[in-house]
Protein backbone atom coordinates (compact mmCIF):
# COMPACT_ATOMS: atom_id res chain seq x y z
CA UNK A 1 0.00 0.00 0.00
CA UNK A 2 2.75 2.46 0.98
CA UNK A 3 4.55 1.54 -2.21
CA UNK A 4 1.43 2.28 -4.22
CA UNK A 5 1.01 5.68 -2.60
CA UNK A 6 4.63 6.60 -3.30
CA UNK A 7 4.24 5.49 -6.90
CA UNK A 8 1.14 7.60 -7.30
CA UNK A 9 2.83 10.64 -5.81
CA UNK A 10 5.79 10.23 -8.15
CA UNK A 11 3.38 9.96 -11.07
CA UNK A 12 2.05 13.39 -10.17
CA UNK A 13 5.34 15.01 -11.10
CA UNK A 14 5.10 14.63 -14.89
CA UNK A 15 1.44 15.64 -14.76
CA UNK A 16 2.26 18.82 -12.85
CA UNK A 17 5.11 19.63 -15.25
CA UNK A 18 2.69 19.06 -18.13
CA UNK A 19 0.08 21.30 -16.55
CA UNK A 20 2.66 23.99 -15.85
CA UNK A 21 3.76 23.84 -19.49
CA UNK A 22 0.16 23.93 -20.76
CA UNK A 23 -0.89 26.87 -18.64
CA UNK A 24 2.43 28.66 -19.16
CA UNK A 25 1.99 28.42 -22.93
CA UNK A 26 -1.66 29.50 -22.80
CA UNK A 27 -0.83 32.50 -20.63
CA UNK A 28 2.06 33.54 -22.85
CA UNK A 29 -0.65 34.79 -25.22
CA UNK A 30 -1.86 37.23 -22.57
CA UNK A 31 -2.03 40.70 -24.09
CA UNK A 32 -0.27 43.58 -22.36
CA UNK A 33 3.37 44.07 -21.53
CA UNK A 34 4.26 42.92 -17.99
CA UNK A 35 6.99 45.55 -17.77
CA UNK A 36 4.43 48.31 -18.36
CA UNK A 37 2.14 46.71 -15.79
CA UNK A 38 4.89 46.73 -13.17
CA UNK A 39 6.59 50.05 -13.92
CA UNK A 40 3.64 52.02 -15.26
CA UNK A 41 3.55 54.12 -18.41
CA UNK A 42 6.27 56.62 -17.46
CA UNK A 43 9.17 54.24 -16.97
CA UNK A 44 12.59 55.15 -18.37
CA UNK A 45 14.02 52.95 -21.11
CA UNK A 46 16.91 51.98 -18.79
CA UNK A 47 14.55 50.79 -16.07
CA UNK A 48 12.54 48.85 -18.63
CA UNK A 49 15.65 47.18 -19.96
CA UNK A 50 16.89 46.29 -16.52
CA UNK A 51 13.60 44.77 -15.40
CA UNK A 52 13.25 42.83 -18.65
CA UNK A 53 16.64 41.27 -17.94
CA UNK A 54 15.80 40.63 -14.30
CA UNK A 55 12.57 38.82 -15.13
CA UNK A 56 14.25 36.94 -17.97
CA UNK A 57 11.63 38.20 -20.41
CA UNK A 58 14.32 38.73 -23.06
CA UNK A 59 14.89 34.99 -23.19
CA UNK A 60 13.03 32.58 -25.49
CA UNK A 61 9.82 31.13 -24.08
CA UNK A 62 11.31 27.68 -23.58
CA UNK A 63 14.13 29.07 -21.46
CA UNK A 64 11.62 31.09 -19.46
CA UNK A 65 9.58 27.97 -18.90
CA UNK A 66 12.57 25.93 -17.66
CA UNK A 67 13.58 28.70 -15.30
CA UNK A 68 10.03 28.75 -14.00
CA UNK A 69 10.09 24.99 -13.54
CA UNK A 70 13.35 25.08 -11.58
CA UNK A 71 11.91 27.73 -9.27
CA UNK A 72 8.62 25.81 -9.01
CA UNK A 73 10.52 22.77 -7.75
CA UNK A 74 11.83 24.98 -4.93
CA UNK A 75 8.33 26.20 -4.08
CA UNK A 76 8.98 29.59 -5.63
CA UNK A 77 6.14 30.78 -7.86
CA UNK A 78 7.66 34.18 -8.61
CA UNK A 79 6.48 37.61 -7.53
CA UNK A 80 3.18 39.33 -8.25
CA UNK A 81 3.42 42.00 -10.94
CA UNK A 82 1.07 44.17 -8.94
CA UNK A 83 2.05 43.86 -5.27
CA UNK A 84 5.60 42.54 -5.80
CA UNK A 85 4.97 40.07 -3.00
CA UNK A 86 5.81 36.38 -3.46
CA UNK A 87 2.98 34.56 -5.22
CA UNK A 88 3.46 31.49 -3.04
CA UNK A 89 2.76 33.42 0.15
CA UNK A 90 -0.35 35.09 -1.24
CA UNK A 91 -1.67 31.73 -2.40
CA UNK A 92 -0.98 30.13 0.98
CA UNK A 93 -2.95 32.93 2.64
CA UNK A 94 -5.92 32.36 0.37
CA UNK A 95 -5.82 28.57 0.13
CA UNK A 96 -7.23 27.72 3.61
CA UNK A 97 -10.44 29.60 2.79
CA UNK A 98 -10.92 27.60 -0.40
CA UNK A 99 -10.15 24.31 1.31
CA UNK A 100 -12.49 25.12 4.18
CA UNK A 101 -15.27 26.01 1.74
CA UNK A 102 -14.74 22.84 -0.27
CA UNK A 103 -14.68 20.56 2.76
CA UNK A 104 -17.82 22.11 4.22
CA UNK A 105 -19.69 21.82 0.97
CA UNK A 106 -18.71 18.19 0.50
CA UNK A 107 -19.71 17.48 4.10
CA UNK A 108 -23.08 19.20 3.72
CA UNK A 109 -23.55 17.43 0.41
CA UNK A 110 -22.87 14.00 1.88
CA UNK A 111 -24.96 14.53 4.99
CA UNK A 112 -27.96 15.40 2.84
CA UNK A 113 -27.36 13.27 -0.22
CA UNK A 114 -26.58 9.85 1.16
CA UNK A 115 -29.63 9.47 3.44
CA UNK A 116 -31.85 10.86 0.68
CA UNK A 117 -30.44 8.41 -1.85
CA UNK A 118 -30.64 5.42 0.48
CA UNK A 119 -34.20 6.17 1.59
CA UNK A 120 -35.31 6.80 -1.99
CA UNK A 121 -33.91 3.44 -3.03
CA UNK A 122 -35.53 1.59 -0.15
CA UNK A 123 -38.89 3.23 -0.85
CA UNK A 124 -38.64 3.20 -4.63
CA UNK A 125 -41.57 4.87 -6.42
CA UNK A 126 -43.04 6.12 -3.15
CA UNK A 127 -44.14 9.73 -2.84
CA UNK A 128 -40.94 10.47 -0.91
CA UNK A 129 -38.83 8.94 -3.68
CA UNK A 130 -40.63 10.89 -6.39
CA UNK A 131 -40.33 14.19 -4.55
CA UNK A 132 -36.66 13.73 -3.80
CA UNK A 133 -35.90 12.71 -7.37
CA UNK A 134 -37.60 15.83 -8.75
CA UNK A 135 -35.69 18.00 -6.28
CA UNK A 136 -32.38 16.36 -7.15
CA UNK A 137 -33.08 16.75 -10.87
CA UNK A 138 -33.54 20.47 -10.30
CA UNK A 139 -30.60 20.60 -7.91
CA UNK A 140 -28.32 19.11 -10.54
CA UNK A 141 -29.36 21.81 -13.01
CA UNK A 142 -29.26 24.88 -10.78
CA UNK A 143 -26.29 27.17 -11.52
CA UNK A 144 -24.51 27.51 -8.20
CA UNK A 145 -23.75 31.24 -8.52
CA UNK A 146 -27.46 31.92 -9.01
CA UNK A 147 -28.44 29.62 -6.16
CA UNK A 148 -25.95 31.51 -4.00
CA UNK A 149 -27.61 34.82 -4.88
CA UNK A 150 -31.05 33.41 -4.02
CA UNK A 151 -29.82 32.06 -0.67
CA UNK A 152 -28.22 35.39 0.10
CA UNK A 153 -31.39 37.23 -0.86
CA UNK A 154 -33.53 35.05 1.41
CA UNK A 155 -31.36 34.35 4.44
CA UNK A 156 -29.27 37.47 4.71
CA UNK A 157 -30.93 40.34 2.89
CA UNK A 158 -34.55 39.48 3.72
CA UNK A 159 -34.53 37.43 6.93
CA UNK A 160 -31.23 38.76 8.25
CA UNK A 161 -30.33 35.39 9.74
CA UNK A 162 -26.91 34.82 8.20
CA UNK A 163 -24.05 37.04 7.07
CA UNK A 164 -24.06 37.74 3.34
CA UNK A 165 -20.32 37.92 2.76
CA UNK A 166 -16.88 37.58 4.21
CA UNK A 167 -15.36 34.97 6.49
CA UNK A 168 -14.64 34.57 10.18
CA UNK A 169 -17.30 32.57 11.96
CA UNK A 170 -18.84 29.18 11.12
CA UNK A 171 -22.04 31.09 10.33
CA UNK A 172 -20.23 32.70 7.41
CA UNK A 173 -19.65 29.29 5.87
CA UNK A 174 -23.25 28.04 5.87
CA UNK A 175 -24.55 29.82 2.77
CA UNK A 176 -21.40 29.39 0.66
CA UNK A 177 -21.16 25.70 1.56
CA UNK A 178 -24.83 25.17 0.67
CA UNK A 179 -24.28 27.05 -2.58
CA UNK A 180 -21.32 24.98 -3.61
CA UNK A 181 -22.62 21.70 -2.18
CA UNK A 182 -26.10 21.57 -3.69
CA UNK A 183 -25.32 20.45 -7.23
CA UNK A 184 -22.98 17.89 -5.82
CA UNK A 185 -25.48 16.66 -3.29
CA UNK A 186 -28.09 16.27 -6.01
CA UNK A 187 -25.81 14.20 -8.22
CA UNK A 188 -24.56 12.10 -5.30
CA UNK A 189 -28.13 11.45 -4.12
CA UNK A 190 -29.13 10.20 -7.58
CA UNK A 191 -26.07 8.00 -7.79
CA UNK A 192 -26.64 6.62 -4.29
CA UNK A 193 -30.20 5.74 -5.20
CA UNK A 194 -29.35 3.90 -8.40
CA UNK A 195 -26.38 2.14 -6.85
CA UNK A 196 -28.42 1.02 -3.84
CA UNK A 197 -31.24 -0.17 -6.10
CA UNK A 198 -28.79 -2.36 -7.94
CA UNK A 199 -27.30 -3.83 -4.77
CA UNK A 200 -30.50 -4.56 -2.86
CA UNK A 201 -31.67 -6.86 -5.65
CA UNK A 202 -28.61 -9.10 -5.25
CA UNK A 203 -28.81 -12.64 -3.96
CA UNK A 204 -26.59 -12.05 -0.94
CA UNK A 205 -29.03 -9.48 0.38
CA UNK A 206 -31.80 -12.07 0.18
CA UNK A 207 -29.50 -14.57 1.91
CA UNK A 208 -28.78 -12.13 4.70
CA UNK A 209 -32.50 -11.48 5.08
CA UNK A 210 -33.33 -15.16 5.26
CA UNK A 211 -30.62 -15.70 7.86
CA UNK A 212 -32.53 -13.23 9.97
CA UNK A 213 -30.04 -10.35 9.90
CA UNK A 214 -31.70 -7.14 11.05
CA UNK A 215 -32.86 -4.64 8.44
CA UNK A 216 -30.61 -1.84 9.65
CA UNK A 217 -27.55 -4.07 9.58
CA UNK A 218 -28.37 -5.32 6.08
CA UNK A 219 -28.65 -1.79 4.82
CA UNK A 220 -25.47 -0.58 6.52
CA UNK A 221 -23.13 -3.52 6.22
CA UNK A 222 -24.32 -5.49 3.23
CA UNK A 223 -26.01 -3.03 0.94
CA UNK A 224 -24.50 0.39 1.50
CA UNK A 225 -20.91 -0.70 1.73
CA UNK A 226 -21.15 -2.41 -1.65
CA UNK A 227 -23.13 0.41 -3.14
CA UNK A 228 -20.59 2.96 -2.00
CA UNK A 229 -17.93 2.31 -4.64
CA UNK A 230 -19.75 3.97 -7.55
CA UNK A 231 -20.76 6.71 -5.12
CA UNK A 232 -17.12 7.39 -4.23
CA UNK A 233 -16.29 7.47 -7.94
CA UNK A 234 -18.92 10.12 -8.54
CA UNK A 235 -17.73 12.14 -5.55
CA UNK A 236 -14.22 12.01 -6.98
CA UNK A 237 -15.40 13.10 -10.42
CA UNK A 238 -17.32 15.98 -8.85
CA UNK A 239 -14.23 17.53 -7.30
CA UNK A 240 -13.04 19.15 -10.50
CA UNK A 241 -16.37 20.91 -10.85
CA UNK A 242 -16.30 21.72 -7.17
CA UNK A 243 -13.00 23.59 -7.43
CA UNK A 244 -14.29 25.49 -10.47
CA UNK A 245 -17.49 26.17 -8.54
CA UNK A 246 -15.45 27.45 -5.61
CA UNK A 247 -14.22 30.29 -7.82
CA UNK A 248 -17.83 31.37 -8.41
CA UNK A 249 -18.98 30.83 -4.85
CA UNK A 250 -16.08 32.92 -3.55
CA UNK A 251 -17.05 35.66 -5.98
CA UNK A 252 -20.67 35.64 -4.82
CA UNK A 253 -19.89 35.67 -1.09
CA UNK A 254 -16.62 37.68 -1.22
CA UNK A 255 -14.58 34.92 0.37
CA UNK A 256 -10.87 35.82 0.03
CA UNK A 257 -9.89 32.41 -1.31
CA UNK A 258 -7.81 31.17 -4.19
CA UNK A 259 -10.65 31.70 -6.67
CA UNK A 260 -11.00 35.41 -6.01
CA UNK A 261 -7.22 35.78 -5.95
CA UNK A 262 -7.09 34.26 -9.43
CA UNK A 263 -9.99 36.23 -10.90
CA UNK A 264 -8.54 39.50 -9.60
CA UNK A 265 -5.13 38.54 -10.94
CA UNK A 266 -6.66 37.96 -14.37
CA UNK A 267 -8.30 41.40 -14.32
CA UNK A 268 -4.96 42.99 -13.42
CA UNK A 269 -3.03 40.85 -15.92
CA UNK A 270 -0.90 39.57 -13.05
CA UNK A 271 0.32 36.51 -14.95
CA UNK A 272 2.55 34.95 -12.24
CA UNK A 273 -0.38 35.01 -9.85
CA UNK A 274 -2.75 33.46 -12.40
CA UNK A 275 -0.24 30.76 -13.28
CA UNK A 276 0.53 30.01 -9.63
CA UNK A 277 -3.15 29.80 -8.67
CA UNK A 278 -3.99 27.39 -11.47
CA UNK A 279 -1.00 25.19 -10.65
CA UNK A 280 -1.94 25.08 -6.97
CA UNK A 281 -5.58 24.32 -7.88
CA UNK A 282 -4.35 21.48 -10.06
CA UNK A 283 -2.09 20.05 -7.37
CA UNK A 284 -5.03 20.17 -4.99
CA UNK A 285 -7.19 18.38 -7.55
CA UNK A 286 -4.55 15.67 -8.08
CA UNK A 287 -4.20 15.10 -4.33
CA UNK A 288 -7.97 14.78 -3.98
CA UNK A 289 -8.05 12.24 -6.78
CA UNK A 290 -5.34 10.27 -5.04
CA UNK A 291 -7.31 10.30 -1.78
CA UNK A 292 -10.40 9.09 -3.64
CA UNK A 293 -8.42 6.22 -5.14
CA UNK A 294 -7.12 5.26 -1.72
CA UNK A 295 -10.67 5.31 -0.37
CA UNK A 296 -11.55 2.56 -2.81
CA UNK A 297 -9.01 0.31 -1.14
CA UNK A 298 -10.56 1.07 2.22
CA UNK A 299 -14.03 0.20 0.92
CA UNK A 300 -13.21 -2.82 -1.19
CA UNK A 301 -10.58 -5.35 -0.05
CA UNK A 302 -10.40 -6.70 -3.62
CA UNK A 303 -9.11 -3.35 -4.84
CA UNK A 304 -6.70 -3.15 -1.93
CA UNK A 305 -5.25 -6.48 -3.00
CA UNK A 306 -4.67 -5.07 -6.48
CA UNK A 307 -2.73 -2.02 -5.20
CA UNK A 308 0.83 -3.13 -5.01
CA UNK B 1 -31.14 -0.46 -50.35
CA UNK B 2 -31.23 -2.87 -47.50
CA UNK B 3 -28.83 -0.84 -45.42
CA UNK B 4 -30.92 2.34 -45.70
CA UNK B 5 -33.92 0.33 -44.63
CA UNK B 6 -32.08 -0.93 -41.60
CA UNK B 7 -30.76 2.50 -40.70
CA UNK B 8 -34.25 3.96 -40.77
CA UNK B 9 -35.64 1.26 -38.57
CA UNK B 10 -32.84 1.84 -36.09
CA UNK B 11 -33.66 5.53 -35.77
CA UNK B 12 -37.35 4.68 -35.50
CA UNK B 13 -36.47 2.20 -32.78
CA UNK B 14 -34.52 4.75 -30.79
CA UNK B 15 -37.31 7.29 -31.22
CA UNK B 16 -39.98 4.90 -30.02
CA UNK B 17 -37.94 4.14 -26.92
CA UNK B 18 -37.16 7.83 -26.39
CA UNK B 19 -40.76 9.00 -26.57
CA UNK B 20 -41.88 6.49 -23.99
CA UNK B 21 -39.78 8.45 -21.51
CA UNK B 22 -42.15 11.29 -20.58
CA UNK B 23 -39.50 13.45 -18.91
CA UNK B 24 -37.23 13.29 -21.93
CA UNK B 25 -40.11 14.06 -24.27
CA UNK B 26 -41.19 17.03 -22.16
CA UNK B 27 -37.59 18.23 -22.22
CA UNK B 28 -37.47 17.95 -25.98
CA UNK B 29 -40.66 19.96 -26.38
CA UNK B 30 -39.33 22.76 -24.17
CA UNK B 31 -36.03 22.74 -26.05
CA UNK B 32 -37.84 23.03 -29.39
CA UNK B 33 -39.77 26.03 -28.05
CA UNK B 34 -36.49 27.61 -26.95
CA UNK B 35 -34.91 27.00 -30.33
CA UNK B 36 -37.91 28.63 -32.03
CA UNK B 37 -37.64 31.61 -29.66
CA UNK B 38 -33.94 31.87 -30.44
CA UNK B 39 -34.54 31.78 -34.19
CA UNK B 40 -37.32 34.35 -34.10
CA UNK B 41 -35.75 36.53 -31.40
CA UNK B 42 -35.62 39.52 -33.75
CA UNK B 43 -39.34 39.21 -34.47
CA UNK B 44 -40.16 39.14 -30.76
CA UNK B 45 -37.99 42.11 -29.82
CA UNK B 46 -35.73 44.35 -31.82
CA UNK B 47 -32.09 43.99 -30.73
CA UNK B 48 -31.04 47.65 -30.98
CA UNK B 49 -34.09 49.42 -29.58
CA UNK B 50 -35.39 46.94 -27.02
CA UNK B 51 -32.44 44.80 -25.96
CA UNK B 52 -29.52 47.24 -25.95
CA UNK B 53 -30.82 50.82 -25.80
CA UNK B 54 -31.23 52.20 -22.30
CA UNK B 55 -34.51 53.68 -21.17
CA UNK B 56 -33.75 55.07 -17.74
CA UNK B 57 -37.23 56.41 -16.82
CA UNK B 58 -38.46 52.87 -17.22
CA UNK B 59 -35.89 51.27 -14.93
CA UNK B 60 -36.47 48.44 -12.45
CA UNK B 61 -40.17 47.94 -13.10
CA UNK B 62 -41.70 44.86 -11.58
CA UNK B 63 -43.24 42.30 -13.94
CA UNK B 64 -46.49 43.59 -15.49
CA UNK B 65 -48.57 43.07 -18.61
CA UNK B 66 -46.29 45.24 -20.69
CA UNK B 67 -43.02 43.83 -19.33
CA UNK B 68 -43.64 40.17 -18.50
CA UNK B 69 -40.36 39.78 -16.63
CA UNK B 70 -40.07 43.44 -15.61
CA UNK B 71 -37.26 45.78 -16.63
CA UNK B 72 -33.61 45.92 -15.60
CA UNK B 73 -31.50 48.67 -14.06
CA UNK B 74 -31.29 50.46 -17.43
CA UNK B 75 -35.01 50.16 -18.15
CA UNK B 76 -34.64 47.40 -20.72
CA UNK B 77 -37.28 44.69 -21.02
CA UNK B 78 -35.91 41.56 -19.31
CA UNK B 79 -38.09 39.21 -21.35
CA UNK B 80 -36.68 40.62 -24.59
CA UNK B 81 -33.15 40.27 -23.25
CA UNK B 82 -33.73 36.70 -22.14
CA UNK B 83 -35.13 35.73 -25.53
CA UNK B 84 -32.05 37.17 -27.22
CA UNK B 85 -29.92 35.53 -24.52
CA UNK B 86 -31.36 32.16 -25.54
CA UNK B 87 -29.86 32.73 -28.96
CA UNK B 88 -26.41 33.47 -27.46
CA UNK B 89 -26.48 30.55 -25.04
CA UNK B 90 -27.66 27.92 -27.49
CA UNK B 91 -25.18 29.13 -30.08
CA UNK B 92 -22.23 29.14 -27.68
CA UNK B 93 -23.30 25.78 -26.25
CA UNK B 94 -23.59 24.04 -29.60
CA UNK B 95 -20.49 25.55 -31.20
CA UNK B 96 -18.21 24.92 -28.24
CA UNK B 97 -19.35 21.31 -28.06
CA UNK B 98 -18.76 21.15 -31.82
CA UNK B 99 -15.18 22.34 -31.28
CA UNK B 100 -14.64 19.87 -28.44
CA UNK B 101 -16.13 17.05 -30.48
CA UNK B 102 -14.18 17.72 -33.64
CA UNK B 103 -10.79 18.31 -32.02
CA UNK B 104 -11.16 15.83 -29.14
CA UNK B 105 -12.97 13.22 -31.18
CA UNK B 106 -10.43 13.35 -33.98
CA UNK B 107 -7.50 12.98 -31.56
CA UNK B 108 -9.23 10.16 -29.71
CA UNK B 109 -10.08 8.30 -32.90
CA UNK B 110 -6.51 8.59 -34.16
CA UNK B 111 -5.15 7.44 -30.79
CA UNK B 112 -7.41 4.41 -30.69
CA UNK B 113 -6.95 3.51 -34.32
CA UNK B 114 -3.17 3.66 -34.55
CA UNK B 115 -2.39 2.65 -30.97
CA UNK B 116 1.23 2.43 -29.82
CA UNK B 117 3.30 5.57 -29.47
CA UNK B 118 0.72 7.85 -31.13
CA UNK B 119 -1.92 6.65 -28.70
CA UNK B 120 0.42 7.14 -25.79
CA UNK B 121 1.43 10.68 -26.72
CA UNK B 122 -2.11 11.86 -27.45
CA UNK B 123 -3.64 10.34 -24.35
CA UNK B 124 -0.89 11.62 -22.03
CA UNK B 125 -1.55 15.10 -23.40
CA UNK B 126 -5.25 14.58 -22.72
CA UNK B 127 -4.36 13.49 -19.16
CA UNK B 128 -2.65 16.81 -18.64
CA UNK B 129 -5.77 18.62 -19.86
CA UNK B 130 -7.89 16.47 -17.56
CA UNK B 131 -5.68 17.28 -14.58
CA UNK B 132 -6.79 20.92 -14.69
CA UNK B 133 -10.39 21.40 -13.55
CA UNK B 134 -12.31 22.33 -16.73
CA UNK B 135 -13.62 25.65 -15.51
CA UNK B 136 -10.11 26.80 -14.55
CA UNK B 137 -8.69 25.82 -17.91
CA UNK B 138 -11.45 27.78 -19.61
CA UNK B 139 -10.67 30.75 -17.36
CA UNK B 140 -6.98 30.56 -18.28
CA UNK B 141 -7.72 30.45 -22.00
CA UNK B 142 -10.14 33.37 -21.83
CA UNK B 143 -7.65 35.29 -19.68
CA UNK B 144 -4.99 34.86 -22.34
CA UNK B 145 -7.10 35.37 -25.45
CA UNK B 146 -9.43 38.05 -24.14
CA UNK B 147 -13.16 37.77 -23.63
CA UNK B 148 -14.89 37.73 -26.99
CA UNK B 149 -17.64 35.30 -27.90
CA UNK B 150 -15.37 33.36 -30.25
CA UNK B 151 -12.65 33.05 -27.61
CA UNK B 152 -15.24 31.92 -25.12
CA UNK B 153 -16.37 29.13 -27.43
CA UNK B 154 -12.78 28.09 -28.03
CA UNK B 155 -12.06 28.14 -24.29
CA UNK B 156 -15.09 26.11 -23.32
CA UNK B 157 -14.58 23.76 -26.26
CA UNK B 158 -10.92 23.07 -25.59
CA UNK B 159 -11.45 22.54 -21.90
CA UNK B 160 -14.07 19.85 -22.50
CA UNK B 161 -12.19 18.18 -25.35
CA UNK B 162 -10.55 15.34 -23.35
CA UNK B 163 -13.83 13.59 -22.53
CA UNK B 164 -14.66 13.30 -26.24
CA UNK B 165 -11.18 12.02 -26.98
CA UNK B 166 -11.66 9.33 -24.37
CA UNK B 167 -15.07 8.28 -25.64
CA UNK B 168 -14.01 8.03 -29.26
CA UNK B 169 -10.82 6.21 -28.38
CA UNK B 170 -12.78 3.65 -26.36
CA UNK B 171 -15.30 3.21 -29.17
CA UNK B 172 -12.59 2.80 -31.76
CA UNK B 173 -10.82 0.21 -29.66
CA UNK B 174 -14.04 -1.73 -29.29
CA UNK B 175 -14.83 -1.87 -33.01
CA UNK B 176 -11.47 -1.78 -34.73
CA UNK B 177 -10.86 -5.53 -34.57
CA UNK B 178 -14.36 -6.51 -35.59
CA UNK B 179 -14.90 -8.53 -38.73
CA UNK B 180 -16.52 -5.82 -40.81
CA UNK B 181 -13.48 -3.59 -40.32
CA UNK B 182 -11.20 -6.43 -41.28
CA UNK B 183 -13.36 -7.12 -44.34
CA UNK B 184 -13.17 -3.50 -45.33
CA UNK B 185 -9.41 -3.55 -45.00
CA UNK B 186 -9.27 -6.75 -47.05
CA UNK B 187 -11.00 -5.07 -49.98
CA UNK B 188 -8.37 -2.32 -49.84
CA UNK B 189 -10.05 0.50 -47.93
CA UNK B 190 -7.68 3.21 -46.70
CA UNK B 191 -7.34 3.98 -43.01
CA UNK B 192 -9.23 7.28 -43.30
CA UNK B 193 -12.09 5.58 -45.15
CA UNK B 194 -12.30 2.96 -42.44
CA UNK B 195 -12.33 5.60 -39.69
CA UNK B 196 -14.90 7.76 -41.46
CA UNK B 197 -17.29 5.12 -42.73
CA UNK B 198 -17.04 2.34 -40.16
CA UNK B 199 -15.59 3.44 -36.91
CA UNK B 200 -17.20 6.83 -36.40
CA UNK B 201 -20.78 5.71 -37.22
CA UNK B 202 -20.37 2.89 -34.76
CA UNK B 203 -19.37 5.15 -31.93
CA UNK B 204 -22.19 7.65 -32.37
CA UNK B 205 -24.36 6.56 -29.46
CA UNK B 206 -22.07 7.58 -26.59
CA UNK B 207 -21.01 10.70 -28.50
CA UNK B 208 -24.61 11.87 -28.93
CA UNK B 209 -25.33 11.42 -25.23
CA UNK B 210 -22.13 13.15 -24.15
CA UNK B 211 -22.72 16.02 -26.57
CA UNK B 212 -26.23 16.67 -25.29
CA UNK B 213 -25.01 16.80 -21.72
CA UNK B 214 -21.97 18.73 -22.96
CA UNK B 215 -24.12 21.52 -24.41
CA UNK B 216 -25.67 21.92 -20.96
CA UNK B 217 -22.21 22.08 -19.42
CA UNK B 218 -21.01 24.59 -22.01
CA UNK B 219 -24.01 26.87 -21.44
CA UNK B 220 -23.38 26.75 -17.71
CA UNK B 221 -19.67 27.45 -18.17
CA UNK B 222 -20.43 30.41 -20.44
CA UNK B 223 -22.87 31.85 -17.94
CA UNK B 224 -20.37 31.30 -15.14
CA UNK B 225 -17.52 33.00 -17.01
CA UNK B 226 -19.77 35.91 -17.93
CA UNK B 227 -20.92 36.14 -14.32
CA UNK B 228 -17.36 36.68 -13.09
CA UNK B 229 -16.80 39.17 -15.88
CA UNK B 230 -14.56 37.03 -18.07
CA UNK B 231 -17.14 35.96 -20.62
CA UNK B 232 -19.63 37.84 -22.76
CA UNK B 233 -19.63 41.50 -21.79
CA UNK B 234 -22.57 43.79 -21.12
CA UNK B 235 -24.66 45.20 -22.69
CA UNK B 236 -24.97 41.89 -24.53
CA UNK B 237 -27.93 40.00 -23.10
CA UNK B 238 -26.06 36.91 -21.89
CA UNK B 239 -27.81 35.31 -18.90
CA UNK B 240 -24.74 35.14 -16.64
CA UNK B 241 -23.80 38.72 -17.48
CA UNK B 242 -27.38 39.80 -16.70
CA UNK B 243 -27.14 38.13 -13.29
CA UNK B 244 -23.84 39.80 -12.61
CA UNK B 245 -25.05 43.31 -13.37
CA UNK B 246 -28.43 42.74 -11.72
CA UNK B 247 -27.05 41.51 -8.42
CA UNK B 248 -26.48 45.00 -7.05
CA UNK B 249 -30.22 45.64 -7.31
CA UNK B 250 -31.55 42.29 -6.17
CA UNK B 251 -32.36 43.32 -2.62
CA UNK B 252 -35.22 45.58 -3.64
CA UNK B 253 -35.86 44.17 -7.10
CA UNK B 254 -35.41 40.40 -6.96
CA UNK B 255 -36.92 39.95 -10.43
CA UNK B 256 -33.70 41.22 -12.06
CA UNK B 257 -31.84 38.11 -10.89
CA UNK B 258 -34.79 35.72 -10.84
CA UNK B 259 -35.49 35.36 -14.54
CA UNK B 260 -31.98 35.10 -16.00
CA UNK B 261 -31.14 32.41 -13.41
CA UNK B 262 -34.36 30.52 -14.13
CA UNK B 263 -33.51 30.56 -17.82
CA UNK B 264 -30.09 29.02 -17.23
CA UNK B 265 -31.57 26.41 -14.93
CA UNK B 266 -34.41 25.51 -17.28
CA UNK B 267 -32.07 25.10 -20.23
CA UNK B 268 -29.71 22.85 -18.30
CA UNK B 269 -32.57 20.86 -16.79
CA UNK B 270 -34.09 20.28 -20.21
CA UNK B 271 -30.81 19.24 -21.79
CA UNK B 272 -30.05 16.88 -18.89
CA UNK B 273 -33.47 15.24 -19.26
CA UNK B 274 -32.99 14.81 -23.00
CA UNK B 275 -29.48 13.46 -22.47
CA UNK B 276 -30.66 10.90 -19.93
CA UNK B 277 -33.53 9.91 -22.21
CA UNK B 278 -31.18 9.51 -25.16
CA UNK B 279 -28.82 7.38 -23.10
CA UNK B 280 -31.62 4.99 -22.20
CA UNK B 281 -33.03 5.00 -25.74
CA UNK B 282 -29.72 4.46 -27.50
CA UNK B 283 -28.54 1.70 -25.24
CA UNK B 284 -31.40 -0.64 -24.41
CA UNK B 285 -29.05 -2.81 -22.40
CA UNK B 286 -28.94 -0.19 -19.66
CA UNK B 287 -32.22 -0.18 -17.81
Amino acid sequence: MAKYIIKRILMLIPVIIGVAFLVFSILSFTPGDPIRIILGEEATPEAIEQLTMELGLDQPLVVQFFRYLVRLAQGDLGRSYITNRPVFGEIMNALPHTIELTIWSVAIGLVIAIPVGVISALKQYSLLDNISMVITLIGAAIPNFWFGLLLMLLFSLTLGLLPSSGVGTPLHMILPALTLGTTNAAIIARMTRSSMLEVIRQDYIRTAKSKGVGRGKIIRKHAFRNASIPIVTVIGLQFGGLLGGAVLTETVFSIPGLGILMVNAIRQMDTPMVLGSIIVFTILFCIINLIVDLLYAFLDPRIKAAYK
Amino acid sequence: MESTYKKKSQIADVWSRFKRNKMALAGLIVLVVMIILAIFADVIADFETEVIRQNIPNRLQTPCAQHWFGTDEFGRDIFARIVHGTRISLQVGVISVGIALIVGGFLGAIAGFYGGAIDNVIMRIMDVFLAVPGMLLAIAIVAALGSSMTNLMVAVGISSMPSYARILRASVLSVKDMEFVEASRAIGAKNMTIIMSHIIPNSLAPVIVQSTLGVAGAILATAALSFIGLGIQPPNPEWGAMLSSGRAFMRDHPHVVLFPGLSIMLTILVLNMIGDGLRDALDPRLK
